[in-house]
C-alpha cells in the first residue's frame, strides 16, 4: 500500500445529503494541521448500502467502519485513531472483540454476510470522479480484451455462457438480444442504458451510476463494439443531479484517455455516449416510450413488434439494457461467463442488487446471490422487523409486482420463483411490512401511483386503472361489496389482457396478488367494517377504557371542540361522531388508556 | 386572435448558446426544455413561444411535451421548492403525515405556493434516498428520518 491509512467516505447521495463533505473537508483540515496528508488517503466514494447508518466513514487497512458520522467528530477520529491508533468506540459500529482488541472484519457483520458483490465491486472502494481508481481494479481490462482479442460472436457466446438475464424487471437473456441486435441490418444503429429507475422505493440503479459510472460506460462501449454501433445514450433520470454529475466527470476522463469517442485505445473502433435527461413520467421506463422521449417526444409506449432490436431509436435497431445489467458486463468478460454463472439458480445466474426498505431494521442497498431465501434476507441481512413488530409481507417488483407473505419465506428468490409466487423481480424494489401495514391501503397507494403515471394511450389502462382505484377508495371507506371484489377481478383480468403496455398488463398486479394472500384482510373491511391493521382512517374509532384516570390532558389537545368530555377524575368519553380520527388523544395519553379499534 | 399571438420572450445568452449547441441534436426538445427549467425554475410561456420560434418546432409540440412530463413546471413555484417524498418506502414509514402537518403549518395545498411566495410544497415519488425514510427535500437539501416534531424547525430555518 502506498499509504499507511486510507479513510474512506461514503458520497453517495444518502450520506452526502448527511453532511458527509462537510465530514470530508474537516478531516483534510485536521490531516494537514498534523501534517498527515503524507501517509493517509482520504476518499469519497460510491455508496456502501448501508444507508440508514450513514454518513458512514471506513478507515483502512483496520477496517473500522464508522457510523453516523458528523462532521465535529473529524478532530478526534484523526487525533485518536489516526495519530495514536485508538478506535473511537463510540461511533464504531464493528466493535472490536474484548480480550484481541481486533475489529471485526466486515464480512462478518451480519449485513454484510451473506453479500457477494459483482455489480457493487467498486461501489464504496474506490473514487468514482477518479477514472485511474477504475483502471486499478480492471477497469477497462474488458474493454481491451474485447477490442483485441474477440470476436462480436466470441463476446455474446460469453454472455450466453454466464446466463445473465436483463435487471431492469423482465429477465429477457441479455445475449439474445445483444445477437438480435447485431443481426440487424443497417448502417447505423444505437445502444441505449436505462436509467429511468421508476420504481418508488428503489435506488439500485442511482448507486451504481454515482459509485461506479465507468463500469456502465465500459459495458456500453463493449455493447457498441458486439452490435457495430458508435452511438449511445444514457437515459436517466433529472431527479438523479449527483449521479448525472459522476456520469459527466466519468465521460470527460474516459475521452482523455482514449477509452471513448474516436479511435479507442488505437484499435480504429469510435464509439461516443450522450446523456439524455428524463423528466419524471415512470412510463418512460419502459422501452419504447423511453426511445420516443429519447426522440425529444411525448413518451409513449408503441406495441411490439418490432421490437427496438429490429426498429428502435430513429427507427435504427437499438440495445437497450438496465445499468446494472451493464455494471455485470465487464466482470463477465474479464472473469468468464462459467465465473458468473456459479452463482444463483438453475434459471437465473449471478446477483442482484436489492433496495432494502420499508420496516426493516438495516434498511440498506445489498447485493446478493439469486437463490438466496427471503429469509436470510430479512432476518439475516436486514436484521428483522423494529421495535418488536410482526413481519407481514414483502413487495417485490414495485407497483408491478405484488406481495410475498411469511408462508413464502423459504422460497429461493429468482426470476421463475418469484412470478410462480405472484409477483415478479422487478427492478430490485424490496419493501417489508409489518402487521401495522394494511394490504388494501398499500394496493391503493400503488393504483394511485400507476393512474397518475398511466400515459393515457390505451383506455384499459386508462380507464380499467381508475376504476381500480375507485373499487379500493370505497372499501378503504367501508363502502365496499362483494360485488365489488368480482369486479375488481373482472377489470384486472380485462388489463392484463388488453394494455398496450407492460404498465397497464401489471397494474393490477398489487391487488390481485393481496386477494389471493389476503382475502380476509378485504373481508373485514367490507363485511366488519374494519382494517385489521388500523391504518384505514374511516374505519378506526377510539375508545377510552377504565384505565383512564380523568388526566384531562386528551380533552385539552383534542383539536375538535367538545369531542372528549369527561368530569376531571372520571373516565372520558370520546363522541363518536364528532371524532376525526387524528389520534391526538392516544399519542398524549400516559395511561394507556386511549385505544384504537 | 390576439390572445392566441405569444409574446416573446428574449433569451438568455446562457439559453441562447445552448440552443445553438443542441438545434441540430436529433431529440433535443426536452433537454432544451430542462435548460430553460434550470435558468428559469419553471418554463415561462413567453420563453416556450421564444424556444419555439428558434428551434422551428411549434409551440403546441412544446406544451405538449411539457405537460406530459411531471418534471416540468408551468408555473413559477415559490422561493424554496419542498418536495414531501411519498414513494413506497417514505409513505409506509409516514410520508402521508409529513405532507399532511406541512400543508397545516404552512396553510397550503399540495402542489401549490404560499401566499407570500415563500414555498411551494410538492408530493414527489421517490428522490432515491429510501434508506432515510421518510423524508422531504428543500432545494437541494434532504431532510431524512425526520419526525414531523422537526418540521417547523427546518420551516424556520428558510423563513428568514
Ligand atoms: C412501466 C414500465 C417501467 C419500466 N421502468 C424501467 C426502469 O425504470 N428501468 C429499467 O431498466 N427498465 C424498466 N422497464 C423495463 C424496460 O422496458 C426494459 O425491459 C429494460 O430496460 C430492458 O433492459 P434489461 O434487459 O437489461 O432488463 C420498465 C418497463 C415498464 C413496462
Ligand atoms: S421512497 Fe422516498 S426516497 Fe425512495
Amino acid at each position: 500500500m502506498k499509504y499507511k491509512n486510507y479513510i474512506l467516505i461514503c458520497a453517495g447521495t444518502a450520506c452526502e445529503s448527511s453532511k458527509a463533505d462537510e465530514i470530508y473537508r474537516n478531516l483534510m483540515k485536521e490531516l494537514d494541521a498534523h501534517k498527515l496528508l503524507n501517509e493517509t488517503q482520504v476518499l469519497k466514494t460510491g455508496c456502501f448500502g448501508f444507508c440508514e447508518k450513514g454518513p458512514i466513514v471506513k478507515v483502512l487497512p483496520d477496517e473500522s467502519f464508522y457510523v453516523h458520522v458528523k462532521p465535529e467528530d473529524a478532530k478526534e477520529l484523526v487525533e485518536e485513531h489516526i495519530i495514536k491508533g485508538r478506535r473511537v468506540n463510540r461511533l464504531l459500529y464493528n466493535k472490536p472483540c474484548e480480550e484481541t482488541n481486533v475489529a471485526k472484519k466486515l464480512d462478518s457483520i451480519g449485513f454484510y454476510q451473506k453479500q457477494v458483490r459483482v455489480v457493487l465491486r467498486n461501489c464504496g472502494f474506490i473514487d468514482p470522479e477518479v477514472i485511474d481508481e477504475y483502471i486499478a481494479r480492471d477497469g477497462y481490462a474488458a474493454l481491451e480484451k474485447v477490442l483485441f482479442e474477440m470476436s462480436a460472436d466470441d463476446i455474446i457466446n460469453e454472455l450466453k455462457t454466464s446466463g445473465l438475464r436483463g435487471r431492469g424487471g423482465a429477465g429477457f437473456p441479455t445475449w439474445r438480444k445483444g445477437m438480435f441486435t447485431k443481426d440487424a441490418q443497417n448502417e447505423e444503429k444505437f445502444v441505449v442504458c436505462n436509467a429511468d429507475e421508476g420504481d418508488p422505493g428503489a435506488y439500485m440503479d442511482r448507486s451504481i451510476l454515482e459509485g461506479d459510472p465507468h463500469s456502465v460506460l465500459e459495458a456500453m462501449t463493449i455493447a457498441g463494439k458486439t452490435i457495430g454501433a458508435n452511438r449511445g445514450y444514457i437515459y436517466i433520470r433529472a431527479e438523479y443531479p449527483l449521479a448525472i454529475h459522476r456520469l459527466e466527470v466519468a465521460i470527460k476522463q474516459a475521452k482523455e484517455f482514449g477509452l471513448l469517442g474516436e479511435n479507442i485505445l488505437n484499435s480504429g473502433f469510435n464509439f461516443d455516449i450522450e446523456i439524455r435527461l428524463g423528466a419524471g413520467a415512470f412510463v418512460c421506463g419502459e422501452e419504447t416510450a423511453l426511445l420516443a422521449s429519447l426522440e425529444g417526444r411525448r413518451g409513449m409506449p408503441v406495441p411490439r413488434p418490432p421490437f427496438p432490436a429490429v426498429k428502435g431509436l430513429w427507427g435504427k435497431p437499438t440495445l437497450i439494457n438496465n445499468v446494472e445489467s451493464y455494471a455485470n458486463i465487464p466482470a463477465i468478460l474479464t472473469k468468464g461467463g462459467n465465473w458468473f454463472a456459479q452463482f444463483g439458480t438453475e434459471s437465473s445466474k449471478g446477483t442482484k442488487v436489492f433496495a432494502l426498505t420499508g420496516k426493516i431494521t438495516n434498511s440498506g442497498l445489498i447485493e446478493v446471490p439469486m437463490g438466496i431465501t427471503l429469509r436470510e434476507i430479512i432476518y439475516e441481512i436486514g436484521g428483522g422487523i423494529p421495535n418488536g413488530k410482526k413481519f407481514k409481507a414483502v413487495q417485490t417488483g414495485g407497483p408491478s409486482g405484488g406481495m410475498i407473505t411469511a408462508d413464502y419465506l423459504d422460497t429461493p428468490i429468482d426470476f421463475d420463483n418469484l412470478i410462480k409466487l405472484g409477483s415478479m423481480m422487478g427492478s430490485g424494489g424490496m419493501i417489508v411490512m409489518d402487521e401495522d401495514d394494511c394490504v388494501v391501503d398499500v394496493s391503493k397507494f400503488y393504483l394511485e401511483f400507476t393512474v397518475d403515471e398511466s400515459c393515457g394511450k390505451c383506455s384499459p389502462c386508462r380507464i380499467g386503472g381508475r376504476q381500480l382505484m375507485n373499487y379500493l377508495e370505497k372499501i378503504t371507506n367501508g363502502e365496499g361489496t362483494d360485488e365489488d371484489i368480482r369486479k375488481m377481478r373482472l377489470i384486472g383480468h380485462a388489463m392484463q389482457m388488453a394494455s398496450l403496455c407492460a404498465l397497464g398488463q401489471t397494474a393490477p398486479n398489487p391487488i390481485i396478488s393481496t386477494l389471493a394472500y389476503f382475502e380476509d384482510e378485504y373481508m373485514a373491511h367490507i363485511h366488519d367494517r374494519k382494517c385489521p391493521a388500523g391504518k384505514c382512517q374511516k374505519l378506526i374509532r377510539y375508545f377510552i377504557n377504565e384505565k383512564c384516570i380523568g388526566c384531562t390532558l386528551c380533552a385539552k389537545k383534542c383539536p375538535v371542540d367538545g369531542c372528549i368530555k369527561g368530569e376531571k377524575k372520571q373516565v372520558h368519553v370520546i363522541n363518536q361522531e364528532a371524532c376525526i380520527k387524528c389520534g391526538e388523544c392516544e399519542r398524549v395519553c400516559k395511561f394507556k388508556a386511549v385505544v384504537k379499534i | 386572435m390576439t390572445e392566441s399571438m405569444p409574446v416573446l420572450a428574449e433569451l438568455t445568452p446562457e439559453l441562447d448558446a445552448f440552443i445553438v449547441e443542441w438545434k441540430d441534436k436529433p431529440g433535443n426538445l426536452v433537454m432544451v426544455l430542462h435548460k430553460v427549467q434550470e435558468i428559469y425554475r419553471y418554463i415561462p410561456r413567453d420563453v416556450a413561444a421564444a424556444v419555439s420560434k428558434k428551434l422551428g418546432v411549434p409551440l403546441a409540440k412544446i406544451y405538449g411535451v411539457m405537460t406530459f412530463y411531471h418534471y416540468f413546471k408551468l408555473e413559477k413555484p415559490g422561493k424554496h421548492i419542498i418536495s414531501v417524498c411519498m414513494g413506497t418506502a417514505c409513505y409506509l414509514k409516514g410520508g402521508d403525515k409529513l405532507l399532511d402537518e406541512l400543508k397545516k403549518l404552512l396553510n397550503v395545498e399540495a402542489n401549490a405556493t404560499t401566499e407570500d411566495g415563500q414555498f411551494t410544497l410538492q408530493a414527489v415519488r421517490c428522490v432515491g434516498c429510501c434508506g432515510l425514510a421518510p423524508l422531504i427535500t428543500v432545494g437541494t437539501n434532504v431532510y431524512g428520518t425526520l419526525p414531523e416534531s422537526r418540521l417547523p424547525e427546518i420551516l424556520e430555518k428558510y423563513s428568514k
